[in-house]
């Protein structure tokens, strides 16, 4: 079944729920958009202009370190959001992000996007907290994983 | 979940049977799997979950549970992290080797009453060796049509992930695996984030199912938390629980979490309100 923007950004968790006209604005800075396996789909220090809405495929955040192959910080399936450095200035990638085998994905202009959250205060608080939410998930993950959790001696 | 199931009785819990070391595989660098063969008096079969003490000879004992379900060569199967001198001198015992077993101890993972609804595994770490027997029952029964079965493991790193012939047979029974590591070099086909970040993506009915989950407490923690938050009953949550054991047969005291005795009430405990405490207690 072919699903329109508005239906492919409303079934997406990051947008889930919401009342039905805020997938309607968000998909007037829409596309869709496909990446074969191994494409990089934003590099390090590149400006950051699109937030990604992962529908199929995983992605993998990449570290470039020199002489050697880069590390894998996280990987993001579908229904992840890819990209939040669009949302402050300088709007820089941090990382790498490479699709690791066929990626589909919802492609949202950033400008656009901000501009509609500027007109419409609402839509924006509450892009800013579902955005929220998601930073905070992977931010507790992170944190998390600095334990070294499975590096203890014992079960 | 079975209750508390020391040895039977004749079965000599205080005295090791002597075992012969008849198979060795190295899992990484510093996790080895024994298959151990009786000499003369076999312990009696464990059921998954359960654990044994082992003794390396002139060295010392330590609690190591079954990394394999019972089956009809009589053999134990072991998964070991060399983390001091009882489990590096068992790491490097070699084929012919005699090491000393007693048990088998504590209560199990109950799979019995399993395998019927959806089953969801986590683990993390060397976790993943005490759930690899109740996870060979469940796949089992699910070439059979027994209900889905779902694991999840994390672990620091690609090189750390073990009982990798283990995890290719259960994708191969209709298991859904899925591995995540802390970070990895580009190339690696599994994930890379926390365990509980798999969880969402698992596609698990989570009003009918029942987990097993074990890994370092403060990992066991978060799943458990991460599964609760997904919508499982916090009582059909399943953990194992370790502590410093010396008799295994609760004599010496030496397990004790609370009100439990975990060679005895434990390792394999159902996920409660007290628990939750006893463990953020315990760690502060
Ligand atoms: C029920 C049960 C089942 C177990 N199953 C397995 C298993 O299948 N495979 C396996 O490799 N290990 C398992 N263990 C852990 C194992 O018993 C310990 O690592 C044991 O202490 C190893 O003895 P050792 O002499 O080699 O190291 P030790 O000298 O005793 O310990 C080395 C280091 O590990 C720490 N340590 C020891 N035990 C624990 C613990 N329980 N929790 C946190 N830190 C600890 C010590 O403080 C010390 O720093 C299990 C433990 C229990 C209680
Ligand atoms: S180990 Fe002695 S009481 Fe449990």
């Amino acid at each position: 079944m072919i699903q329109t923007l508005p239906e492919l950004i409303a079934a997406h968790p990051l947008f889930a729920g919401l009342p039905g006209d805020v997938a309607e604005l968000v998909a007037g800075c829409a596309r869709t958009v496909a990446f074969g396996p191994g494409r990089l789909i934003f590099s390090e220090g590149e400006r950051a202009e699109t937030l990604y809405l992962l529908r199929r495929g995983r992605v993998a955040l990449e570290v470039r370190r020199p002489g050697k192959a880069p590390l894998m910080v996280e990987t993001l399936s579908a229904g992840a959001l890819l990209g939040w450095s669009w949302l402050l200035p300088p709007y820089r990638w941090h990382l790498d992000a490479r699709a690791l085998g066929t990626v589909l994905a919802v492609a949202i202009d950033a400008d656009c996007l901000r501009a509609k959250a500027d007109k419409d205060p609402e839509f924006g608080y509450r892009l800013l907290q579902r955005m929220s939410a998601v930073i905070v998930d992977r931010l507790q993950a992170t944190r998390f994983r600095l334990l070294d959790l499975y590096g203890a001696v014992a079960p | 979940m079975t209750n508390a199931s020391s040895a039977p009785a004749g079965t000599p819990v205080l005295v090791p049977l002597a075992y012969r070391v008849v198979a060795r595989r190295h899992e990484t660098a510093d996790v080895t799997t024994l298959r151990l063969s009786p000499v003369a008096d076999a312990v009696a079969p464990g059921r998954p979950g359960q654990f044994n003490m082992l003794s390396a000879f002139g060295v010392g004992e330590a609690a190591i549970s079954l990394s394999a379900a019972p089956d009809a060569t009589g053999e134990v199967q072991h998964t070991i992290r060399d983390v001091g001198p009882v489990s590096h001198a068992l790491c490097t015992s070699a084929p012919g080797d005699l090491v000393g077993v007693r048990g088998p101890f504590g209560t199990d993972w109950g799979v019995d009453d399993l395998g019927y609804g959806d089953t969801v595994v986590v683990a993390g770490g060397i976790g993943l060796a005490p759930l690899a027997g109740a996870i060979d029952v469940l796949a089992e029964r699910r070439r059979y049509g027994g209900g889905r079965v779902f694991v999840a493991v994390g672990a620091r790193n690609p090189d750390q992930v073990m009982l990798r012939a283990e995890l290719g047979r259960w994708l191969a029974a209709g298991v859904r695996v899925r591995v995540t590591v802390d970070a990895a070099p580009a190339g690696f086909t599994g994930g890379v984030g926390l365990v509980t970040q798999l969880l969402p993506g698992l596609g698990f009915d989570p009003a009918r199912t029942t987990a097993l989950v074990c890994g370092p407490e403060v990992m066991i923690r978060f799943s458990v938390r991460a599964l609760v938050d997904l919508g499982v009953p916090p009582g059909a949550v399943r953990v194992s629980l370790e502590r410093n054991m010396q008799c295994g047969t609760a004599l010496c005291g030496h397990c004790q979490l609370g009100p439990l005795l975990l060679c005895r009430d434990g390792p394999v405990v159902t996920w409660n309100d007290e628990l939750a405490t006893l463990l953020t207690e315990n760690e502060r």
